[in-house]
């Protein structure tokens, strides 16, 4: 077994667990995470398996850091949206609940 | 001159100027900025009607470690199509953020930054620079989302985004192997290497899971009605006429166009039967939705499902019939564009006049605020498929296809589809048109700025006009072809 299908099995394993960990957790921080160790499984995969040239192929090394530029910016906003969140409503999950729309949000803009 | 880079560097020197000098007037800055960037698409249009596809490599570093950009017929409809709902969605945008001075200081800026990245998609060449204008598409609409900033636009945001990232990394593992199988990212390389083997299926399957994901396909649509129902009236127009088609556009072009010899025909089946799932599941839910926006936008579900109806009819046909029906999705795509951001646009206007989001809250205004009722109106006509329409080009597009190639069952979900529709649409104007309540003085409304009135009724004007000038984009999608076969005879 070669190191690159060996870096892509591993990459397979550590989607596998954080897709389930996204799906069955509920807590936003944890599926936060989860995104990222998907994330991070998903750029196993490319520098693993698109390796087949037996030698360096630059091209999977810009994806994969462009990639991490992207998932970093999405963590970001994400933290920012839960920690405003969980500012006004004190819930660390989604319920049906906090998805219902108020009639209030017409009448009252900001100013 | 090449202006393909111009229709990036446009919206992103706007996003720039609004967000670093907001003492400016962004918003008539934003409507110039509109300007220039609708005469460079119709300069671009012009010049690919001309002239056949054009490629732009940035930087004039070539593929694969240089960014390609690709000019061809569908793209220029599709960038004429966003240039000018975003113009209208901002000029509309100037009267109805008046009273939102707050979410204004952040609107413009991400506004521009949708523009640039939805042009991005349509202009990408290959299969990373389609992932990063998703991430980047994404991003600027939550971000719009959640402008308001209460309880239940960040409930739908973070609903939203969550879906959003795990459709991204679903069409990035896809992506990742297919470039380890085939060497490239590039679609047209990947066109003519690609083979139904065991990598190219479950990379298929990888990257069509996470663009059903994103473009709220049944049954992933949940997190579609509160995000586009909760969002403010300009946002919903562009996100349920454009943001949605930029994860079906790259759906469509990699299974129609890149890997129209590897789709099989029990899949396109299957993206056809959710499809009517979408269809029958999105009508009954507007239909019981008690809030004029929740309707709307779980009538764009159901709409959306009618695109992936172009799978069936369009893999394993006679060439005719499969034409027939891409010509009709791609019709549909526009049609649903005009009328759904006409409707998002005058049901903010009617919103606003009434003070309340309820259907029931409608009672008696026919009388009150004609125009923007029969620019809902009007953009219904076109949603329900009646001629003369664009709904009604794309859908007696479809049914054709559906009957030449014998699939009768599609013939009904269309036909039935088309009845939902009328139903719920129908719903506003029985609340709106009720005697009674115009008799008792009810209905009394403030009276709407005329510049948000006129907006909703150009867009549906357009919805009702591309039924007459419906050649005008299905003949622009045959370019492509044009382009290859120019390759071929020069090599």
């Amino acid at each position: 077994m070669s190191a690159n299908l060996w870096f892509a099995l591993v990459g397979a394993g550590l989607i596998a667990l954080a897709a389930f960990t996204f799906f069955v957790q509920t807590h936003l921080l944890r599926r936060i995470f989860a995104f990222n160790i998907m994330g991070s499984g998903v750029f196993l995969i490319m520098v693993g398996m698109a390796q087949h040239l037996r030698q360096t192929d630059p091209v999977p090394q810009a994806l994969v850091l462009t990639g991490i530029v992207v998932a970093v910016s999405a963590t970001a906003l994400a933290l920012l949206i839960f920690r405003r969140f969980y500012a006004l409503s004190a819930a660390v999950t989604l319920t049906q609940d906090n998805d219902t729309l108020g009639d209030s949000y017409e009448q009252e803009p900001r100013q | 001159m090449n202006l393909i880079p111009f229709l990036l560097v446009i919206p992103l020197a706007w996003a720039l100027i609004s967000l670093l000098l907001p003492r400016l007037p962004i918003g008539p800055i934003a409507l110039l900025g509109m300007l220039v960037q609708s005469l460079a698409t119709a300069l671009l249009w012009r010049s690919v009607q001309l002239h056949g596809a054009e490629r732009y490599a940035i930087g004039d570093w070539m593929a694969p470690l240089g960014i390609t950009l690709v000019a061809d017929g569908l793209t220029v409809t599709l960038l004429a199509i966003t240039a000018l709902i975003a113009m209208v969605c901002a000029f509309y945008a100037l009267f109805y953020l008046r009273s939102h001075r707050h979410e204004a200081r952040y609107f413009w800026p991400l506004f521009w930054f949708l523009l640039a990245s939805l042009n991005g998609i349509w202009l990408a060449g290959d299969l990373f620079n389609l992932y990063v204008g998703l991430e980047l598409v994404t991003f600027a609409a939550v971000g719009m989302v959640i402008l308001s900033a209460n309880r239940q636009t960040l409930a739908a945001g973070l609903r939203y985004l969550y879906m959003a990232l795990l459709g991204s990394i679903g069409y990035l593992l896809g992506v990742a192997l297919l470039y380890s199988a085939y060497g490239t990212l590039d679609m047209r390389q990947l066109a003519e290497l690609i083979e139904p083997n065991w990598t190219t299926h479950v990379a298929m399957l990888s990257i069509s899971l996470g663009l059903l994901v994103k473009t709220a396909i049944f049954p992933f649509h949940f997190w579609l009605p509160p995000a586009h129902g909760g969002a403010l009236a300009p946002v919903s127009a562009l996100l349920s006429a454009l943001v949605v088609k930029s994860s079906f556009y790259i759906l469509a072009r990699l299974w129609l166009d890149v890997g129209a010899d590897v789709l099989p025909v029990i899949t396109a089946q299957g993206f056809g039967l959710i499809g009517a799932c979408a269809i029958f599941y999105g009508g009954f839910k507007a239909l019981q939705q008690d809030e004029i926006k929740m309707l709307v936008a779980y009538s764009t579900v159901a709409q959306l499902g009618y695109l992936m109806l172009v799978f069936p009819l369009a893999a394993g046909t006679a060439p005719e019939h499969s034409m027939l029906a891409w010509q009709g999705g791609m019709l549909h795509v526009l049609a649903h564009a005009l009328a759904k951001s006409a409707m998002f646009l005058s049901v903010g206007t009617l919103v606003l006049a009434v003070g309340s989001k309820k259907i029931d809250a409608l009672a008696g205004i026919s009388t009150r605020i004609p125009l923007s009722l029969f620019a809902f109106g009007l953009a219904g006509v076109s949603l329900m498929g009646l001629p003369p329409s664009g709904g009604f080009n794309a859908k007696w597009l479809m049914l054709q296809s559906a009957i030449g190639s014998g699939q009768w069952h599609w013939v009904v979900v269309l036909s039935l589809g088309s009845l939902l529709t009328a139903t719920y649409i129908f719903k506003v104007f029985r609340v709106s048109f009720d005697q009674q309540a115009i008799d008792s003085g009810k209905g009394l409304v403030k009276r709407a700025p005329w510049g948000m009135e006129l907006s909703a009724l150009f867009l549906a004007g357009l919805a009702i006009a591309l039924g007459f000038a419906a050649a005008l984009p299905v003949e622009l999608l045959s370019l492509p072809e044009v382009e290859s076969s120019l390759m071929e005879a020069s090599q």
